[in-house]
C-alpha cells in the first residue's frame, strides 16, 4: 500500500456570503478508509466537495492524490469516484443504462453486469430513476462511484436511509474496495459505520478537525471508562477506594450494585477482582463499559441540537 | 473488463483508472442525451407533435391568410424554424434545467468527461434530433405539395446559426433560473414566439411598429430567412443571418459567463 497521503488539506477556508463553512481546516488522509464525522453544518460536505473539485478554496491548499482538484481536474477526475448525497442521474434513465454510461466514460471499467448483480440493482428492471426506491437510488450512486476502477472513492453518507441488508451490502463492498487497495473517504452520521469500516476517523466541528485517529485511539483517549459489578449490598467502598489508583472513584449506586470510574485497564480489573477475593465477594455481572465512538463524538461536539 | 467477486481481496477492484478516449465519451454522452429526449413524452409533444399538427392543420385548413401561393410553401419554412426552436431552445432549456436541479450536471462534472465535452455532446444531441425532425417535417410537407427552391447551403447555414442562437438562450435560461421557472418560461416563450415570430402568422399582419421589433427575434429571423430562400428562391439572406449571429454570440457568451452547474 502506498504511504503518501491520498488527501492533504491545509488551512482550508471556505465562506458562503458572510458565513464561514470551513475555517482553517487541516486534514491528512492516508490509504485505507477514512471516515469524516461531524454534526450537520460542521463543514463535512463543503470539505469533501472542495476535494472533489466542485468548490474553489477561499484560502488554503488541497491536494488529492497529489493533484490540485481545480487546476489539475482533468488529470484527477478519471482517478476518483464520487457518490453524491443524492441525485446525479437522469430522471428518465434506467439504473443499468446510467451505470453502463458511466462505465463507458472510463478506460478500464468493472464488469457492469456483475456489479449490478452484486448490488442487487437487477431488481430495478426497466424502472426509470425517478421511480426507484431510495435504497435503489443510493446503491446505483455507489455503483457509479466505483465502476471506473478509481484509486480513491468519495462516499457522502452512502448508507443514509438504507435497510439493514442494503447497509451490509454497502459495508461489504467498502471492505472489498479497501482490501483491493482503493482508498475511501466516507462521510457518515452513523458511528457504528465509522467504527466498523474506518482505519482513521476525523471529527469535524465548526469548520475544523477537532479530533483524528483510529477508532480505538479515539475511544481510548480522552474520557474515563466505567467498570461495574454486583455483589452483596453494603460492601466497604472506602476500603475498595484505597486499593484503587488515586484518580479512580467508586460508589454503590443501588444496594449491591457498584461502579468504578477511572482508567480501566487490565491492572485495574485485577485490582478490583483481587479486592473482591480478599473480602469474600463474588463479583457477579462484572462488566467493562468502553467508550463508544458515539460517546467520544458527543463529548467533543456537545449534545445540543444543530441546525 | 474484470469479473466482480464477492469475497474480500479478490482483486476485482484493484485500481485501474483512466478516461475513455474523448470521441468515445462524447459519442456516449450524445447518445444518452438523445435517448433521454426521445423517451420524454413532453419533449416529443414539443418537438414532434406540435410542429407536425401545425403544419398539417394550417396547410389544409384556411385559418390564417398566408398570402399568395400554396399555404404549405409559406408554412413549411416557418415550421422548420419552429422545430429548431423547440429542440435547441425549449427542449434543451427544460432538460438541462432539470439535469442541473437533480445533480446530473454536478455528477458528470466529476466524471472523466470534460465540461466542454458535455456541452459538445448536448449540441450533437440537438443536431441529431433536428435532423430527425427535419426529415419528418419535410416528408410531410412534400406530401402536402410543398415545392421548395433555393440554395441548400444557405438553408443549412440558417439552421446552424439558428441552432447556435437558440442553444445559447436555452442554456442561459437553464443555467441561471430554477428548474421550475425554466420550465414555465421556456414554454411561455415558445408559445409567444410561435404566435409573434412569423412562424404561422405572417409578420405583416402585425402593426408596422411591432413588425420592426418582432423581425429582430431569432425565430423571426430564422423563419424569414428560410422563407426567402425556400419560398422565393432568394440568395443568401445576410440580414437574417446577421441577426441570428448576434443572438448566437450574445446568448452563448452570456451562457458561458453566467451558467451555474448546480
Amino acid at each position: 500500500m502506498r504511504t503518501e497521503p491520498v488527501l492533504q488539506v491545509q488551512a482550508l477556508v471556505k465562506r458562503y456570503g458572510g458565513k464561514t463553512a470551513v475555517d482553517g481546516l487541516d486534514l491528512v488522509a492516508r490509504a485505507g478508509v477514512t471516515a469524516v464525522l461531524g454534526p450537520n453544518g460542521a463543514g463535512k460536505t463543503t470539505t469533501v466537495e472542495t476535494c472533489e473539485g466542485y468548490r474553489k478554496p477561499d484560502s488554503g491548499t488541497v491536494r488529492v492524490l497529489g493533484l490540485d482538484p481545480v487546476r489539475q481536474s482533468g488529470e484527477l477526475r478519471p482517478r476518483i469516484g464520487v457518490m453524491l448525497q443524492s441525485g446525479g442521474v437522469y430522471s428518465g434513465a434506467r439504473a443499468d443504462e446510467m451505470l453502463r454510461h458511466v462505465a463507458r466514460l472510463h478506460a478500464h471499467p468493472l464488469d457492469v453486469d456483475a456489479l449490478i448483480e452484486r448490488l442487487g440493482l437487477d431488481s430495478c428492471g426497466r424502472t426509470t430513476y425517478r421511480r426507484l426506491s431510495g435504497g435503489q437510488q443510493q446503491r446505483l450512486a455507489l455503483a457509479m462511484a466505483v465502476v471506473g476502477r478509481p484509486e480513491l472513492v468519495f462516499l457522502d453518507e452512502p448508507t443514509a436511509g438504507l435497510d439493514p441488508q442494503a447497509r451490509r451490502a454497502t459495508w461489504d463492498l467498502i471492505r472489498d474496495l479497501r482490501s483491493d487497495g482503493v482508498s475511501v473517504i466516507l462521510t457518515t452520521h452513523y458511528m457504528d459505520e465509522a467504527e466498523q469500516l474506518a482505519d482513521d476517523v476525523a471529527i469535524i466541528d465548526a469548520g475544523r478537525v477537532i479530533a483524528q485517529g483510529s477508532p480505538e485511539e479515539l475511544c481510548r483517549g480522552g474520557a474515563e471508562n466505567t467498570l461495574r459489578f454486583t455483589g452483596r449490598p453494603g460492601l466497604d467502598v472506602g476500603s475498595l477506594l484505597k486499593a484503587l489508583p488515586a484518580d479512580c472513584t467508586a460508589a454503590e449506586l443501588t444496594p449491591g450494585s457498584y461502579r468504578v470510574v477511572g482508567k480501566v485497564d487490565p491492572q485495574l480489573l485485577a485490582t478490583v477482582t483481587s479486592w473482591c477475593a480478599q473480602h469474600g465477594v463474588m463479583p457477579d455481572r462484572i462488566s467493562v463499559e468502553r467508550h463508544t465512538l458515539e460517546d467520544v463524538f458527543l463529548e467533543l461536539t456537545g449534545k445540543e441540537l444543530r441546525a | 473488463m474484470t469479473a466482480v467477486g464477492t469475497g474480500s481481496g479478490t482483486g476485482t477492484y484493484v485500481p485501474k483508472p483512466g478516461a475513455a478516449p474523448l470521441p468515445r465519451m462524447i459519442a456516449a454522452q450524445a447518445a444518452l442525451e438523445t435517448k433521454m429526449l426521445l423517451r420524454n413524452g413532453e419533449q416529443l409533444l414539443l418537438t414532434v407533435v406540435i410542429p407536425t399538427l401545425l403544419l398539417v392543420l394550417f396547410s389544409s385548413v384556411d385559418i390564417v391568410d398566408t398570402g399568395s401561393g400554396e399555404a404549405v410553401d409559406f408554412l413549411a419554412p416557418g415550421i422548420l424554424a419552429l422545430a429548431v426552436m423547440s429542440t435547441a431552445f425549449t427542449g434543451q432549456a427544460i432538460a438541462t434545467g432539470f439535469e442541473r436541479r437533480y445533480g446530473v450536471l454536478k455528477r458528470l462534472a466529476s466524471s472523466p468527461l470534460p465540461r466542454w465535452g458535455l456541452m459538445t455532446a448536448k449540441t450533437v444531441s440537438v443536431l441529431v434530433t433536428e435532423v430527425l425532425q427535419i426529415a419528418l417535417l419535410t416528408g410531410i410537407a412534400f406530401a402536402l405539395g410543398w415545392s421548395p427552391h433555393g440554395n441548400p447551403l444557405a438553408v443549412l447555414l440558417l439552421l446552424l446559426l439558428g441552432t447556435a442562437a437558440f442553444s445559447g438562450l436555452g442554456l442561459l435560461m437553464a443555467g441561471t433560473l430554477k428548474a421550475e421557472a425554466t420550465l414555465a418560461a421556456a414554454n411561455l416563450v415558445f408559445l409567444l414566439l410561435l404566435v409573434g415570430g412569423g412562424v404561422i402568422v405572417p409578420l405583416d399582419k402585425f402593426p408596422s411598429g411591432a413588425q420592426d421589433v418582432l423581425g429582430l427575434l431569432p425565430v423571426s429571423a430564422l423563419s424569414d430567412g428560410l422563407r426567402d430562400v425556400l419560398q422565393h428562391g432568394a440568395g443568401t439572406p445576410w440580414g437574417d443571418l446577421g441577426i441570428l449571429a448576434v443572438w448566437a454570440v450574445v446568448g452563448l457568451a452570456a451562457a458561458g459567463r453566467w451558467f451555474r452547474w448546480e
